[in-house]
């Protein structure tokens, strides 16, 4: 008889079913140690984070939304949303994928260094994308460029080959589309 | 009513209007002005343990054996992370604690300074909350918060770290009554669609049982009374876990015994043949489940759990319930009184039969070795001295802990501490004491290994101090028996430093820490031996050395990656079965 699954009484066989990413939006009480408490969730069962951003949004309510992106079959993610609503001072989460397709932006900043044709080529490409210039001098650019992660991923690619030095990347921010609020 | 008071007053304060009789704990440096608030009053009695970890099970014992929350006091750095186990083990075993550790003054937190550690940081992922106290003000409001969070919804421990500065300074005292957790607002009730649904799956059923959990035990002995209305009501047959053993008597009719790894025959197969289960308070746990897979392929499931991240975690089910077990079977018999349901009488009929024909293989026999005394036996005379008495059970971990499981039968809830999701060896003697000092009058038995007993052995002292009657029961076989049985059955019989060389003299253990010693080596002395520790004086615990035989193993028993239909039992497994059981790969897994 095969041995299909190693002899455990935990259950070892990988999930195989397809991983989806979804953004989640949580809303928390801005407590010292919450970041750590959400992300030690994350770690301490096996998550993944693929981007994460906080800041405190009502202050006199001293609250804070978490932003994060996270990847996992059907049945995990349901899980990590239960999970974090088992945190005592997490007030609400909601998965803003499966309540329609949300608005996600992120925001970037990029270094480009050069001279002669690849530096006007880096500042004719940053105009079609729309991104704008912050610093500058006669060897390199600091382009701010805000947009979806697709877009932003597609310049930081073209500006590989025209000198790219360094990216710093907020993470992305999240809110669901309509009338409603969370 | 506001009071102007210091910190260590308020912590007092906080614990006699929160009704807290008991407190466990250790002093310290960091917590020596709460320790001095405590000498000048006689509202909260102090119970010195040996070792903060037996703080933490003392406190286990205390809340399981009377539904309040257990109370800690331990001073900063080593005594709150020798509390960790013991926070980790409420965790997994969802029991009411609150640990009150002692801190460095604020302004040395992040120092280094002399027994200073990140309590909150370590102890975030074993509780279920933790609060570092900054400022006085705040300390009664957490508190009471403290309070409420670890014995509402689902319960467990939680961890208020308060620095000595704050423990000194004066601030002012709000009472319980006006404290609300603003977020925190489990649902209790369950939805009535959902529960109308349950009710119909379980009036159609042919083949259904009833899986239970420790969730009952916590959801209050009213929980145990609607579970055993159910039964009445319905006829179906009802399996428990480890953690929920006594919710429903083991004298009854419908009592199928414990299910799982080392459940019976009759429990596992009428799981795995059902069409309807119905899970109550229970998490489909690995030791449950064995294989899941295959874990009972044809049946509807309805999962009644207080905590939703609990619902479709290790098994999908089909009607989930959210809500605390009491309010949702109070609904649920109610439910079904209303619509009239009755119960498939001719399919039950023939369920039943089936189980009986399980029920027959006699699953938990056991062959007589030589003239030693069986560990089986042992304790099958442990209940039938104790039977009648106000008894209550603790264990260590291993295989004293399932046969106590098997063979020991519970009748009530809130009769049996054992160590069940982090599976603790060191649990049974402090939870005992947490046990004893609840219950004065009652018989509280510790049943041990001797392997476990030694890891928390030092708490004699505490048991000796406080003049209390504990009985440890110690399967003695000289093994880490459950370590040395799966060495034999998965690691082909090499067996590694489970052996346990040079044993203490248990009876001269006792007497060194002021307490009595018993020694057992026949069959025929043991009902005698057994009485003596009943009879012994009542303020002095006794150390039982029950010499067992020594290479006893625990059946039935799931093998690894199997499913609930293929056991092995103890009378039928020879070493060809126990080689065919697991498959090559499987040895180097657990």
């Amino acid at each position: 008889m095969p041995n299909t699954q190693p002899g455990s009484a935990y259950f070892l066989d990988e999930r195989k079913e397809a991983s989806e990413a979804h953004t989640l939006s949580i809303l928390v009480d801005n407590e010292p140690g919450v970041l750590a408490r959400i992300a030690g969730l994350f770690s301490g069962r096996g998550y993944n984070i693929e981007s994460l951003t906080v800041s405190e949004t009502e202050h006199e309510k001293h609250l804070s939304r978490f932003t994060i992106v996270t990847t996992g079959t059907p049945m995990v993610l349901a899980q990590i949303k239960s999970q974090l609503e088992r945190l005592v001072n997490v007030h609400r989460v909601v998965d803003l994928t499966v309540a329609g397709d949300p608005l996600e932006r992120e925001l970037a900043l990029v270094k480009v260094a050069g001279k002669g044709e690849k530096r006007i080529e880096a500042l004719r490409l940053a105009e079609i994308f729309r991104a704008s210039v912050i610093d500058a001098s006669t060897e390199h650019f600091v382009f701010e460029i805000t947009g979806r992660i697709s877009k932003i991923e597609q310049f930081i690619a073209i500006m590989r080959e025209l000198g790219l030095l360094e990216v710093s990347r907020t993470g992305i921010a999240a809110i669901a589309r309509g009338p409603k609020g969370m | 009513m506001a009071l102007n008071m210091s910190g260590a007053e308020m912590v007092i304060k906080a614990l006699a209007d929160q009704g807290v009789e008991y407190l466990f704990g250790y002093p310290g440096g960091a917590v020596l002005p709460i320790y001095d608030e405590l000498f000048q009053q006689e509202k909260v009695k102090h119970v010195l343990v040996r070792q903060e970890g037996g703080a933490v099970h003392a406190a286990e014992g205390y809340a399981r054996s009377t539904g309040k929350v257990g109370v800690v006091l331990v001073t900063s750095g080593p005594g709150a992370t020798n509390a960790v186990t013991g926070l980790t083990d409420a965790l997994m075993d969802s029991i009411p604690v609150v640990c009150l550790t002692g801190q460095v003054p604020t302004h040395l937190i992040g120092n280094d300074a002399f027994q200073e550690c990140d309590t909150v940081g370590i102890t975030r992922p074993c509780t279920k909350h933790n609060w570092l106290v900054k400022n006085v003000d705040d300390l009664a409001r957490v508190l009471h918060e403290a309070f409420y969070v670890a014995r509402s919804g689902r319960p467990g421990p939680v961890v208020v770290d308060i620095p000595k500065d704050v423990q000194f300074a004066v601030g002012t005292y709000t009472g319980p009554k006006d404290v609300k957790h603003k977020t925190y607002q489990p649902r209790l009730k369950g939805d009535a669609k959902a529960i109308a649904h349950a009710v119909d799956l379980m009036a159609h059923a042919k083949k259904p049982v009833l899986y239970t959990g420790g969730g009952v035990i916590n959801s209050g002995p009213k929980a145990s009374q609607l579970l055993r209305e159910l039964v009445r009501l319905t006829g179906f047959p009802i399996t428990s876990t480890l953690m929920g053993l006594g919710a429903f008597p083991a004298s009854g009719r419908e009592w199928l015994g414990m299910l799982g790894m080392h459940g019976t025959y009759e429990a596992n197969l009428a799981m795995h043949d059902c069409d309807v289960m119905v899970c109550i308070g229970a998490r489909f746990d690995d030791r449950i489940t064995g294989r899941v897979d295959q874990f009972s392929p044809r049946s509807k499931k309805i999962h009644i759990d207080i905590d939703p991240s609990s619902i479709n975690k290790n098994v999908k089910v089909d009607v989930p319930i959210v809500g605390d077990v009491g309010y949702v079977l109070e609904e649920l018999i109610r439910t079904w009184k209303a619509k009239a349901a009755t119960v498939d009488k001719t399919a039950l009929k023939t369920w039943w039969a089936q189980i009986e024909k399980w029920r027959a293989k006699k699953c938990l026999s056991y062959k007589q070795v030589g003239d030693a005394i069986m560990p089986q036996y042992a304790i099958q005379r442990l209940y039938e001295l104790t039977k009648d008495r106000d008894t209550y059970i603790t264990t260590e971990v291993g295989q004293h802990q399932m046969w106590a499981a098997q063979f020991y039968r519970f009748e009530e809830p809130n009769r049996w501490m054992t160590s069940g999701g982090l599976g603790t060896m060191g649990y049974g003697l402090p939870a005992a004491i947490g046990v004893q000092m609840a219950h004065p009058k009652s018989t509280v038995i510790d049943i041990a290994g001797d392997a476990s007993i030694l890891m928390n052995i030092q708490e004699m002292s505490t048991a000796v101090q406080f003049r209390l009657p504990v009985k440890v029961f110690i399967l003695n076989n000289q093994y880490m028996g459950m370590v040395r049985q799966w060495q034999q059955l998965l690691h082909g019989n090499r067996i590694s430093e489970s052996y346990t060389a040079a044993l203490p003299d248990f009876v001269k253990l006792a007497e060194a820490y002021g307490g009595i010693g018993i020694r057992c080596e026949k069959p025929d002395e043991l009902d005698d031996a057994i009485m003596a520790m009943l009879k012994a004086p009542a303020d002095k615990p006794v150390i039982f050395d029950c010499r067992v035989a020594a290479l006893a193993n625990c059946f039935p028993m799931i093998p690894s990656g199997k499913a609930h239909h293929e056991m092995l039992l103890g009378e039928e497994v020879t070493d060809e079965d126990i080689d065919k059981a697991i498959g090559k790969e499987g040895k180097v897994l657990v």
